[in-house]
This record gives structure tokens, sequence and C-alpha cells, in this order.
């Protein structure tokens, strides 16, 4: 009886391989969705992390407070000091200070007259001093299109669009013109060492990053940073770990005193906290999203099949077959689709999301006017959900949708069946 | 050679069909019973309740009120799951339209029935070629009914009813679909089988073909019994 209904089903594509492409389309979307909205949040939080929030941050107060205009005459001062504090306190982390601030920079001609300039986003970071790991951590190598590396002093490195908008080369020489930390005006030059393009609109129109050394030089800032940030030494984001040394570190400081050094977690800095909770809610929102909708288009499939079948159930119950035992196959039917659709579908889905994986999918056409800080390139990210999310909806909505279809066999009396093939 | 055991007996049968909020009347008050090894006819204009009566026999559809009683069961008082025994067991079916599973081929056509009753390859095997044998389309055993004309297929669904040797053939409109010789094929196949098994046969027909082969006509009008003759001898 098995063998005679499986040969019906297989040899009706109707019946097999049509729902089997619909629940895996809808398996494979599922699988990709899921794949991809952990990547781009994971991708975004680690981004985010790389460049601005680090998984703790520590900063002063005073800092804390208008974060967002890089205020460094509240900068951290004897930072080599407290650098080795926090390395002592929290030896799983990796600590690294930085200076942010804003500046303007002006790329003069060959008689010192100025030929362009424009408003830059800068960083100093530890290029120079041995085992440094800023530039792998900002992804600066890969993200070099001409020139090298600040190898020495006075070197700088521009995002390309500003290398282009300000007409400058590797080699040339440019100005920086900005405040210091005592609130001075500070005119400092280095030479163009190389650029780079990190994918990201903010970062790509106006980034200007030189060895730390350099810019605490240019403005004034000798053994001070605009903060500390801590890494843990896995890169990943943990937000228990993260939220631990956070009270740790709080619980021994005097709040009192305007310039104490106070450390931030990434998810309480650039509104992440909702990014990192909703990391969490995305399996959840998609199974939904998709069961529902998977769902309502099995339903009808299986609806319109049903109707189609009318005729060979009407004969199989004239032939003696009960209802409870077609009902049944039906529902055996749809378990062995939903199956085999489920793990086609996530197969494909998750071969998919390993290509895309590796070679990412380039949305930058659609981002140009992003201000948020957004990595352009797309990647998937497999989890272990992956794995089994697709079946939610593969194999739950096609047995659902058949058994509200097959219902109507119940529903409808023996005779009517029969009525409707003719 | 043929027994006088009555295999079906109705009495004052109604069935009525909702329709809209009034109610139709499809049979008003039958009254008729079948002895073992009958080949009668229901026959009668278009409406007038044949299929409806037949149905309610072969258990596909129950009585509004009054009683059928087929094979010492009451139709409207078995369970759905007794009334799928009955016709697996003992009841053949055979439309206008051939109602062939399509996607399976003859031999798995005629065979079907016999899975249900769970029998032996072996057993089904035997069965089903005999039952081929019978309508002769031993050579059409591998075809699908897509393949294969309107009296073959036909002929399979005649197989198919017969396989299982039930006590009763119910048969609405067998030759609608049939050219003049492959009618007169197919029932002198069911006229032999109704000579040598001695299974009862139940037509409901307009064909002249198919009046001329039956031994008892029952004339249906209006839902009501009109006339019910019995001729002895062709
Ligand atoms: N399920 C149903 N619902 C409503 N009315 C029905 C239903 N089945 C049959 N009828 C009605 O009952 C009457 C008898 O129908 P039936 O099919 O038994 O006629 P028939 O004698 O077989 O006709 P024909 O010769 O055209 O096949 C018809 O008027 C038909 O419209
Ligand atoms: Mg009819």
């Amino acid at each position: 009886m098995i063998r005679f209904l499986l040969k019906g089903l297989f040899r009706d594509r109707q019946r097999s391989l049509l729902p089997v492409i619909v629940v895996v389309t809808g398996v494979l979307l599922t699988v990709l969705m899921q794949t991809m909205m952990t990547g781009i949040l994971g991708d975004l939080i680690d981004f985010n992390a790389k460049f601005s929030t680090g998984h703790v941050k520590v900063v002063t107060k005073a800092y804390a407070e208008r974060m967002d205009q890089t205020p460094n005459d509240l900068a951290l001062s004897k930072v080599a000091q407290l650098k080795e504090k926090l390395q002592t306190e929290f030896p799983s982390m990796e600590w690294v200070p930085r200076i942010r601030f804003g500046g303007l920079i002006d790329a003069p001609d060959s008689i010192g007259e100025t030929r362009s300039q424009g408003p830059a986003i800068g960083w100093g970071i530890d290029f120079l001093s041995a085992g440094s790991k800023e530039a792998e951590r900002m992804n600066i190598p890969k993200s070099m299109v001409s020139g090298h590396l600040p190898k020495k002093a006075g070197e700088v490195l521009l995002s390309n669009q500003f290398a282009e908008k300000l007409k400058v080369v590797p080699g040339d020489q440019i100005t920086l013109f900005g405040s210091t930390m005592n609130g001075g005006m500070t005119v400092y030059n280095f030479k163009v060492a190389g650029t780079v393009i990190f994918g990201s609109g903010v970062l790509d129109r106006g980034a200007f990053i030189a060895d730390i050394s350099d810019v605490g030089q240019a403005l004034d800032m000798p053994d001070a940073a605009s903060e500390i940030l801590g890494y843990f030494k896995n890169n990943r984001y943990d937000k228990i770990q993260a939220a631990d040394a956070v009270k740790k570190f709080m619980s021994a400081m005097n709040t009192a005193d305007p310039y104490a050094p106070v450390m931030i977690s990434l998810r309480d800095q650039n509104n992440l906290g909702e990014m990192v909770d909703y990391e969490d809610l995305v399996s959840v929102m998609i199974i939904s999203i998709f069961v529902m909708a998977m769902s309502l288009v099995l339903w009808n499939a299986g609806l319109l099949g049903g109707l189609r079948r009318y005729g060979e159930v009407g004969v199989r119950l004239a032939v003696g077959e009960s209802k409870g035992h077609v009902y049944r196959s039906l529902i055996w039917e749809s378990i062995l689709i939903g199956s085999i659709g489920s793990v086609i579908g996530s197969v494909i889905g998750l071969l998919l999301s390993l290509w895309i994986g590796k070679n990412g999918i380039n949305v930058s056409g659609f981002m140009k006017n992003a201000s948020m800080m957004m990595p352009s390139v797309y990647r998937t990210v497999i989890t272990s959900p992956a794995f089994y999310i697709g079946f939610i909806p593969g194999l739950f909505a096609t047995v659902i949708g058949t058994a509200l279809a097959g219902i109507g066999i119940y529903k409808r009396n023996t005779a009517q069946l029969f009525k409707e093939l003719e | 050679m043929e027994s006088n055991k009555t295999v079906i007996t109705i009495r004052n049968l109604v069935k009525t069909f909702p329709m809209g909020n009034r109610e139709f009347t499809a049979l008003n008050g039958i009254n008729l019973s079948f002895a073992k090894g009958e080949f009668s006819g229901l026959v009668g204009p278009s409406g007038s309740g044949k299929t409806t009566l037949l149905n309610i026999i072969g258990t596909l559809d129950s009585p509004t009120e009054g009683e059928a009683i087929v094979l010492g069961d009451s139709v409207g008082e078995l369970s759905q799951k007794k009334a799928a025994n009955l016709r697996n067991m003992k009841i053949g079916f055979v439309f206008q339209t051939f109602n062939l599973l399509p996607v399976y081929s003859t031999f798995e056509n005629v065979e079907f029935p016999l899975l249900l009753q769970k029998m032996s390859a072996a057993n089904r095997k035997k069965s089903v070629m005999d039952a081929l044998d019978w309508v002769g389309l031993t050579d059409k055993a591998k075809s699908r009914p897509a393949q294969m004309s309107g009296g073959e297929c036909q002929r399979v669904a005649i197989a198919r009813a017969i396989v299982k040797k039930p006590e009763i053939v119910l048969a609405d409109e067998p030759t609608a679909n049939l050219d003049a010789e492959n009618s007169h094929n197919i029932l002198k196949t069911m006229e032999k089988l109704n000579q040598s098994l001695g299974t009862t046969f139940l037509f409901a027909t307009h064909d002249e073909k198919v009046i001329g082969y039956l031994k008892r006509i029952i004339k249906l009008v209006d839902g009501k019994v009109a006339s019910d003759e019995i001729f002895a001898k062709k």
C-alpha cells in the first residue's frame, strides 16, 4: 500500500515536484534571510566595535557625556599608566588608546597656496609600535587601494574618496588644521602614505588616519588619548562579560571627579543595545513571518491540490478506502514532501549562505548617502539556527496546510466528491 | 443456480437535498428489492434520481428517510469505516467517466482494491490477471489510462469492479462514453460475469443498447418508481 501511494506520488509531478519546489523556495529564503540578518547585524556590531565603540570603552566621565563631539579638551591623561592598570585588571582583553578628532585638511600647491581643502574625521591609532593589531583590526591592510601603511612618523592614510576630492596622491604633503587639547589652534604637516576604501559611507567620505603619537603631537596631547578601547581576545562581543567588566571597573571609581575614567560597554553606545538584543529576536521574527506566509501559500496550494484530487479521492473512497485512511495518507505525503523540501531547501540555503559569507554582496550602490556606520558589503553568517530554522516553515507549514485542506474531504459527503469530478 | 436470496431491500426511501433554503426531493418513497444474481436497471428521464439511488445502495450516500438494506446492513446506520469496508469487500462500481487513477497502470488500477484488502502479492497478481483476462486486456496490463481507448478504459474499470469478486456491481451509465461496438462488448462481459459468478448487477442508464440486455427494468420518474417489469428471457 505504501509503495503504491509512493508510486502515485512520484509519478504525479503536480503532487510531488511542484510542492517540493514551493517548499524548497520558502525554506531557502528562510535560511538565507536568517544567515543574512545574522551576518548584517553581526557585521554592524563588529564594525562599530572595531571603528568606534570597542567591546568596552574607557573615557573620562565628562567626555562620555558629549562623546559624539569628540571633545578632546576632556580627554584621558596619564594614558600609559591607565592602560597598564586596565591590562593587569582585565587580562582577558586587549586595551588600545585612540585619539578621535575633527579637523580641516588643506592640500597646498607647489608654492604653498591652498589648492583644495575639506573636513576630516580623524583617527590616531597605534600603527608604529611592534605587535600592534590596530591596522588589522580596522581591516586597513585589505582596504588599501594605493600607497602603503604608515611606516614612520608623519605619515597618514586618507580615504580614497577624500584623497580624490583633495586631488592628492601618496607622497603628497597635506596640512591638518585642528584644535589642541587646551583649546588652541594647531597646524601640522603630514605626508600621504596611502589611500583606503572601507566600504562605509561615513568613513569613505573623509577618513584621516595617522599614528597616535603623531596625532598626539599635532594636537598637543602627550600621554593623552580620547579613549581606551577594550577588545575581547577572541574578537567577539560578549554582552555578559562586558557588563561584568564595566561593573568591576566602575565599583572602584570615584564618580565625583569629572575627569575620572569611566567604562562603557558596546551596548550602551551608538544605540547598539537594540541591535544586540535584536540579534536574538531575528530568528524568532523570521520564523514567524515565514511560517505564516508559507502556511498561507501551502494551504492554498494544498487546497488547490485537494480540489484537483477530489476525483482521485472519490475513486479511492468508492473502491473502499476509508476517509480516515485517505486523510492519513495525504498527511504522510505532506510530511514526506515537507521533509524532502526542507532538507533540499536548507542545503541549498546553507550553500548559498556559505558562498555569500565568503564573497559578500556589495550594496554600496544603495547606501551612498548613509550616515550610519554601516559596512556596505553584506556577508551571511551561519549560526546553528540556520540548520533547523528552515524546517519550521518547510515541514510544519506543509503539514498544517495539508491538514487544513484535507478537512474538506471530511466535510464533504462522499457522493459529493464524486459529483465534483464530473 | 440462481438463489432467491435478497441482497438489496429498499423501504420507503426518501432522499432530499438542501437547495438554498428549501429542500429538493430527489427520491420520494422508493420500495424495491433485488435478489442475488439479478441483472436489472434503473431507467428514466434525466434528474429522475437514478444516480442518487445507486449512490445510496453503494453506501456513498445515505437515506434521508426510510432504509436501504444492502447485504444485511442498513446503509444509513453504517459507520463511515464499515461502509468503506462493505464497498471494498462486496460492492463494485462502474461509472460513466471511467474514473481510473491516471498515474497508475492498468494492472495497478485493478490491483488497488486488493491492496486495501491486504491480499498477498501472489494472490493479487493472480486475481488481477484473471480479471484482466475476463475483460480481454491482459496485453494492456502495463498501459496507463491515457494510452488507452475509452472502451479499454471502461473494461479496466469493470476489471477493477469485479477483481474482488463482489456480490453487487453498480454501473452508472457505463456505456455513455462508448461507441456501439464497445458498448456491446462490455455488456456481454458483464452478462457473462452475471451468469457464471452469480454477481448481482444494477445499472442506471438511458442507453437502449443497455436496456436490451436487462432482465428487469425499473422506471423512475420524479423520484418515484413508475414501473417495474421483469423479462423472463430475451
Ligand atoms: N448533491 C446534490 N445536491 C442537490 N441536488 C442534487 C444532488 N445530487 C442530485 N441532486 C438532484 O437530484 C435529482 C436527481 O439527480 P440524479 O443525479 O439522481 O439524476 P439521474 O436520474 O441520475 O439523472 P441523469 O440521467 O441526468 O444522470 C436531480 O434533480 C439533481 O439535480
Ligand atoms: Mg445519473
